[in-house]
């Protein structure tokens, strides 16, 4: 009992992480879920590799700030996703071409800006997360950030679902598809950022996109299977930051194979379209 | 002339500067009946984005009366939808409430009734709570006729709303559109079956990219008229020349 409960009593910085690392399942799960419905899930891969930039800048200029990361993370990362989406809309390519390739550019200029002017630990924390060394402010800045996800999720939540299942029904209606789709991507990226905080920013995205994968698996209802995720995340970021500390190993990596656990499980046991249900011999029903 | 409810001004539609629909101009009458009908790559689908709104015209308007000012409701084609989304029977006719409770209000309980009771008149009783996707085309096309109900748009666009529907599902749903004409609905679809169109649809827009015939329906299907628009050219042409014609028609 003692590895699990004891490392929380001892360390503050294991309960600031355990604090941080649950507050961005709550936000974060959910958008993997709209994520998958969308079609998304790599785009947020990319996306990530956007917010990349501005926090190697922010790193060089401000040392370890978390602060500074998130505030860089957000700037890049939001002028990547808006600048593809108005050349999606404005030229012939479509928005998977534009934002490959700013994908591309963000991850060539991150690893010359942090391989030039810092070293390899540097790049190590920025990539695979520093969860152990969140401070008060940083805390309260993820907190804060998962809060507004969920007021903004609850607000948009049925225009999301509408753009999502039928956009050509929602414009006609009067919604605009457009705001819904850029008040999304916001939310993702917002959420890619402080996830890059505890678990690195190329191990944040994980978080997002696997628990909303895996969730599916266990319910045809839309509004369960974002709970479910919710306990999938916050179950595998626990689960993960408790390796890393005993174990000694980098947070983001072990948080995103617990979840990578769960969801071989789903795979293979899930209840909604896993494999045993499809292949195995379950008896058919009546009607 | 009396007040028409849309009204097509010299309206040319189409996508990157390439004309889809060229040239229309005509007139819908409040309370009319009117399929579209013509081959494929007619522009019939852009026709009906242009109406809703969806799509700008490149050149020439849409007039809509204030009388459709509560709003023009439309029906996509099925095949438009992801059938494994997670969205249940009831929640997908409750969309059609949005332009009642747009983003910040809820759906009410007295709203729930009122799509079960769309749920009722199109047939589909008992099946609000399984997911839209597990339904049969046939009927998914009734609840899509649902949110239309819910809608109670005085406009209804239908983007081929009988294509692969059964017969006794197509008898249905006509029944709920005459009613619709019966309560002075407007109602406009695209078809391609021409004998449910002299059956059902008492005016005719004969559409191939320009406007063949549009007025009582057995006059605008004759023979000389469906021999023009099959002659339709579907080519696209990379370096077609600018439209220099200007005139109203």
């Amino acid at each position: 009992m003692e590895i699990f409960i004891d490392p929380f009593l001892e360390t503050p910085a294991l309960k600031r992480a355990f604090a941080a690392a649950l507050a961005i399942s709550v936000a974060g799960a959910p958008l993997g879920v709209l994520l998958n419905l969308r079609r998304m899930s790599l785009a947020a891969d990319v996306y990530t590799h956007t917010v990349l930039p501005g926090v190697a800048v922010a790193f060089l200029l401000a040392g370890g700030s978390m602060w500074a990361m998130i505030a860089g993370g957000l700037i890049s990362g939001l002028i990547a996703a808006y600048l593809s989406g108005v050349i999606a809309r404005m030229t012939i390519l479509k928005e998977d071409a534009t934002l490959a390739a700013f994908y591309m550019i963000s991850l060539a200029l991150s690893v010359i800006l942090l391989v030039d002017n810092g070293d390899g630990e540097a790049l190590l924390e920025v990539l695979f997360g520093s969860a152990f060394e969140i401070d008060k402010v940083t805390l309260l800045v993820i907190t804060t950030i998962s809060s507004a996800t969920l007021f903004a999720l609850a607000i948009a939540y049925r225009a999301l679902i509408a753009e999502s299942y039928d956009p050509g029904f929602l414009s006609s209606v009067g919604g605009s598809g457009a705001a819904a789709h850029m008040l999304f991507i916001t939310l993702v990226i917002l959420n890619l950022v402080i996830g890059a905080t505890a678990l690195g920013a190329i191990m944040a995205v994980g978080l997002m996109t696997i628990p909303g994968a895996t969730a599916r698996f266990w319910s045809k209802n839309l509004g369960a299977t974002m709970l479910i995720a919710i306990l999938i995340a916050a179950v595998s970021s626990v689960t993960g930051l408790l390796v890393a500390y005993h174990q000694g190993l980098p947070p983001g990596p072990t948080v995103i194979l617990s979840a990578g656990l769960v969801y071989v499980g789903s795979i293979i046991f899930g209840r909604e379209g896993g494999l045993i249900t499809r292949f195995g011999r379950v008896p058919h029903l009546e009607s | 002339m009396s007040n028409s409810i849309i009204h097509l001004q010299n309206l040319t539609l189409g996508y990157n500067r390439h004309p889809a629909v060229h040239h229309v101009s005509g007139k819908f009458m409040p309370g009319c009946l009117t399929a579209i009908v013509g081959p494929n790559g007619a522009g019939k689908s852009t026709l009906l984005k242009g109406i809703s709104g969806t799509l700008k015209p490149l050149d020439g308007q849409v007039k809509i009366d204030g009388a459709a000012s509560a709003g023009i409701a439309f029906m996509p084609q099925q095949a438009q939808l992801d059938g494994s989304f997670p969205i249940s029977v009831l929640d997908t006719v409750c969309m059609g409430f949005w332009r009642e409770v747009g983003l910040f209000r809820g759906i009410t309980s007295e709203m729930v009734d009122r799509a079960l009771a769309a749920l009722q008149a199109v047939g589909l009783d008992g099946v609000e709570n399984r997911l839209a996707g597990n339904l049969s085309r046939g009927q998914f096309q009734r609840v899509l006729f649902a949110r239309l109900l819910v809608e109670n748009a005085p406009v209804m666009l239908l983007d081929e709303p009988f294509t692969a529907i059964d017969e006794p599902t197509c008898a249905d749903l006509f029944s709920l559109v005459h009613k619709w004409q019966d309560e002075g609905r407007t109602v406009i679809a695209v078809l391609h079956d021409m004998a449910q169109v002299r059956d059902h649809f008492p005016e005719t827009l004969l559409l191939a990219r320009e406007c063949i015939g549009w007025g009582p329906t057995e006059q605008v299907l004759c023979t000389e008229n469906l021999a023009t628009a099959r002659g339709m050219s579907e080519a696209w042409d990379e370096d077609a020349a600018i439209c220099e014609r200007d005139e109203v028609a």
